[in-house]
């Protein structure tokens, strides 16, 4: 009998299935070794298939997406209890990745924007979703949204961690053929909690810029200037979050003169990169007068959604505050 | 003086007096007397230049055979086997009317008036002129062949014949050096120095060098001499080069280049000192606008028997001073420049006042705050000071003024101050002023700061590891400070402060071995992607970047474990040693955990 692989997708935009199918014609040896029990994406298997198995029937899950309903939670549990090794696959589900950036808000003043006053939208009579609705038909139900979104280890319990947004097809095949590899030769797992399809160092490692001794006299987004294609976009005043960033992606983005955002999560050592990244950044301010670090902190745009675009929901403050936002 | 340049060392035997001498072939018979140590009456020759024979009052007789013929030694080559006379009937003779020849143009030089004394010359027979030059020829020969400037020349023959410039206009050639007047052996060239009055005081007090070949300082170790490049002839047309002749051991080396060294050392001493401060931001007492307005330090200068006075405490128009005023604190203890005291004042204001009294019967006033005598001996010397008659005036001086417009009062300084053990504000009439300066840290201790990676306290003056328990070591490991550049302080205690730290220093050479605390930064090379953001945060400078392996490196030896490092790496790849993150997070665990069964919580 083959091994059962399971594809999942919970609050995310998607791109992790395309990545999936990016190993092209690799993904009929995933196919010919496994015998795929769940794909909603590519596949029409029902929940009740999964909930009617076995615990520990799926040998792999893939899971990909953040936690941030009801529907969310349920799978996340669920293919938990079904599945010999979950993996969270992709950044959404490892640390939150950008729905969890929904986290500097609460559910209600999200809800007030999308369904009431944001431009494109007409909601007189003020009709918000309801989980439950009862119509002439018959009951409807729908998820009911958290307030707050949650990477998957914050649920559930999760095998190993397959970084990216996306992971980079690549990687995906080199830990799907590690599997194989791995479950035909009877190999030992790798330690709970191994990062899969990624290296140790940081993306300045894998990125080919010349670096200098770090001076920043002012920061500047990547549309204010044409950057040098041989200096390190840091030296250049771009905010880059390579330094505490994850090897793994190929240093992809900053090859064509995009500074890193930080997908493939924190390197080994790193606790919570946006901390690291502003305490960084702050030491190699060249400024000596406070009114000139001001002005050059003031050329800095968003620092939560540039520090911590992947990782908010994972990092140690996980989201803003509930209250002063409501508040406010 | 050519026999070296042609290298012929061959010798030849002459006669001298009876007395016979070896020299080098190519000498003048001039060499050969002072060979024997023969003096002959010279005008016209040093032995930096090449002979001229202008004078002839060196002439001495050879004697070849029956034949004797007058040569002057000056420039008449020695030759084998000759026989010379320096003195007898005729050379007297003719030495005697050449005297009475120059006397009969310069009778008022007292060089000739001595010579005319010595040959028995009492009055000349030629007129008693009072030109004053002898026509050597010295201050032409010395302005063209060694300074190679030649801005005067002889002009005009037979009894027209003079030193003059050029059209006898003011030279433009001429670049002042004063050469020809101190080689002018009677005093007919003066140099127009207006650095000086007409009695001769200077009217400043240099506190530099003031010749282009000087000792630094009385103290200076080593005690040799340096050219100043930009003022040295030598230097800057290639001529002169006296100094050299002069120099008995051929010390002088004109080719020596400015040079970077490079030294490895193991510890540093730093001691660069203190500079005063600006005594021209103080406009209210004078200095550099009033006449007899002097800084310490410049005073200090007259008071010292090398200085431009030899000693004497002299006023500008070179009269003694009726009265003296020394103003302390000026700049120190002032909440407008510097706030602490600057301890030495105190005394050496003393130690002149002393001076003043010991050489002039001028009164002193010494204006001071506080009389801060706290070292050895200090008191009594107060007290000492006391009993000479110095006048103590408690009280800060608001400022110095000139006195009145009468001719009495000319050049009198008026000091208006406070007394404040009367309770009266009083104005003092004095002859010259002295102001003693503030000590405040030089000028780049900002820039040497950063350079040895040592703080500096708020008064500027760099910061040591413990003002109480360490006070000759940095928080740097290996720096170490002596005198006043770690703050003001006078001899004693700088001697005391430099003796303790070469104590310090010579305590590790003689261990061999640095202990260091294990309390370090570490890069993990596994995990450092070398991003360089760390490089230069390094406040001791021990972050190194490997290129051939692009990540960084913590040198051990330098690293002080400040953390700044490990708390800016973004990887999170630098850790301090005892205190890795694993560690920090197990020690929260810890104490958020739940207490065990029978522990009390």
């Amino acid at each position: 009998m083959k091994p059962k692989l399971a594809l999942y997708w919970a609050a995310s935009c998607g791109g992790c299935e395309i990545a999936v199918v990016d190993v092209e014609e690799h993904i009929l040896t995933i196919a010919d070794f496994f015998d795929i029990v769940l794909w909603p994406v590519a596949m029409d298997f029902k929940y009740k298939d999964v909930e009617a198995m076995p615990d520990g029937e799926i040998t792999l899950c893939l899971f990909n997406g953040s936690i941030r309903n009801s529907e969310n939670e349920h799978m996340a549990k669920l293919l938990r209890a079904k599945s010999k090794v979950l993996v969270a696959f992709g950044s959404c589900a490892q640390e939150g990745c950008i729905p969890g950036l929904a986290n500097l808000f609460t559910k209600q003043q999200i809800w007030d924007y999308v369904y009431k006053q944001s431009p494109s939208t007409v909601n007189e009579s003020g009709i918000f979703p309801q989980p439950i609705n009862k119509m002439p038909e018959g009951t409807i139900e729908i998820p009911t949204m958290w307030d707050t979104v949650k990477p998957l280890n914050q649920v559930v319990d999760v095998d190993y961690y397959v970084p990216g947004c996306p992971p980079q097809s690549d990687q995906i095949l080199n830990v799907v053929v590690a599997v194989i590899d791995i479950l035909k030769n009877g190999q030992p797992l790798p330690p709970k909690g191994t990062i899969l399809g990624a290296g140790d160092k940081t993306c300045c490692d894998e990125c080919g810029r010349e670096r200098k001794e770090k001076k920043i006299k002012k920061f500047v987004r990547p549309h204010e200037i044409i950057p040098n294609p041989k200096e390190c976009l840091m030296d250049q005043g771009i905010v880059c979050c390579g330094p505490a960033t994850r090897s793994g992606c190929g240093a992809k983005c900053t090859a064509v003169n995009v500074p890193c955002r930080g997908c493939y999560g924190p390197p080994p050592d790193c606790l919570d990169p946006g901390a690291k990244m502003i305490s960084a950044l702050s030491s190699v301010i060249d400024a000596s007068e406070p009114e000139e670090i001001d002005s050059i902190l003031a050329t800095l745009t968003d620092p939560v959604g540039t520090f911590y675009r992947f990782n908010l929901a994972a990092s140690i403050l996980g989201r803003g505050q509930m209250e002063v936002r409501k508040q406010s | 003086m050519s026999s070296e340049a042609s290298g012929d060392k061959k010798l030849v035997n002459l006669t001298i007096d009876g007395r016979s001498v070896e020299i080098e072939k190519n000498s003048t018979v001039l060499q050969a007397a002072h060979k024997l140590g023969i003096e002959i009456p010279t005008l016209c020759h040093v032995d930096w230049m090449e002979p001229y024979g202008a004078c002839r009052l060196c002439s001495v007789e050879v004697i070849k055979g029956k034949r004797r013929r007058l040569v002057t030694a000056c420039n008449y080559p020695v030759s084998d086997r000759i026989v010379i006379e320096t003195i007898n009937d005729r050379i007297r003779r003719v030495r005697a009317m050449i005297i009475e020849l120059l006397l009969g143009r310069s009778s008022n030089v007292p060089l000739l008036q001595e010579l005319g004394k010595q040959y028995g010359v009492e009055k000349s027979r030629f007129g008693e002129g009072t030109e004053g030059c002898i026509l050597c020829g010295l201050c032409t020969r010395v302005c063209d062949e060694i300074v190679g400037v030649g801005a005067i020349a002889m002009d005009g023959r037979g009894i027209k014949r003079r030193v003059a410039t050029p059209y006898d206009e003011e030279s433009k050639t001429c670049i002042a050096c004063g050469a020809c007047a101190a080689v002018c052996p009677t005093g007919y060239i003066k140099v127009i120095d207006d650095t000086r009055t007409e009695k001769g005081v200077p009217l400043e007090f240099p506190t530099g060098p003031t010749t282009s070949i000087y000792v630094k300082t009385l103290q200076s170790v080593p005690k040799v001499p340096v050219i100043d490049v930009e003022s040295c002839i030598k230097m800057q047309t290639g001529g002169c080069g006296v100094c050299a002749t002069y120099c008995e051991p051929g010390a002088i080396n004109y080719n020596q280049k400015p040079e970077e060294i490079e030294v490895d050392v193991g510890q540093i001493l730093i001691s660069t000192g203190f500079q005063t401060i600006d005594l021209k931001k103080f406009a209210q007492y004078g200095y550099g606008r009033l006449d007899n307005v002097y800084s310490a330090l410049e005073f200090e200068r007259m008071l010292n028997a090398t200085g431009p006075t030899g000693s004497q405490v002299v006023l500008k128009n070179g009269q003694e001073p009726r009265a003296v005023g020394i103003i302390h604190c000026i700049g120190s203890r002032d909440e407008n420049h510097h706030r602490y005291c600057s301890r030495v004042c105190c005394m050496y204001a003393l130690k002149m006042a002393h001076l003043i009294k010991d050489r002039t019967k001028a009164a002193v006033y010494q204006f001071y705050i506080d009389m801060r005598a706290f070292g050895k001996g200090y008191e009594e010397f107060y007290h000492r000071l006391l009993d000479e008659g110095v006048t103590m005036i408690r009280g800060k001086a608001a400022e110095v003024v000139e006195a009145g417009w009468g001719q009495r009062d000319e050049g009198v300084l008026l000091i208006r101050a406070e007394d404040t053990l009367i309770g009266k504000f009083r104005e003092i009439p004095v002859d010259m002023v002295v102001l003693c300066a503030a000590m405040e840290p030089q000028h780049d201790a900002d820039e040497v700061g950063r350079l040895f990676s040592i703080s500096r306290s708020p008064d500027g003056f760099f910061l040591e590891r413990h003002p109480k328990l360490d006070p000759t070591s940095t928080m740097t490991d290996g720096i170490y400070l002596a005198g006043a550049c770690q703050s003001p302080k006078d001899i004693p205690d700088s001697v005391a402060q430099a003796q303790g730290a070469a104590a310090r220093i010579l305590q590790l050479i003689s261990r061999g071995y640095v202990e260091v605390d294990p309390i370090r930064a570490e890069v993990v090379e596994e995990l450092c992607g070398g991003c360089r953001m760390c490089n230069n945060l390094c406040p001791y400078g021990a972050i190194e970047f490997v290129l051939d392996k692009k990540i960084s490196r913590v040198n051990d030896a330098l690293c002080k474990g400040c953390g700044t490092c490990v708390a800016a790496c973004p990887a999170g790849a630098i850790t301090g040693k005892g205190f890795t993150n694993a560690q920090i997070m197990a020690e929260i665990d810890g104490l958020f955990a739940k207490p065990t069964q029978g522990a009390k919580a």
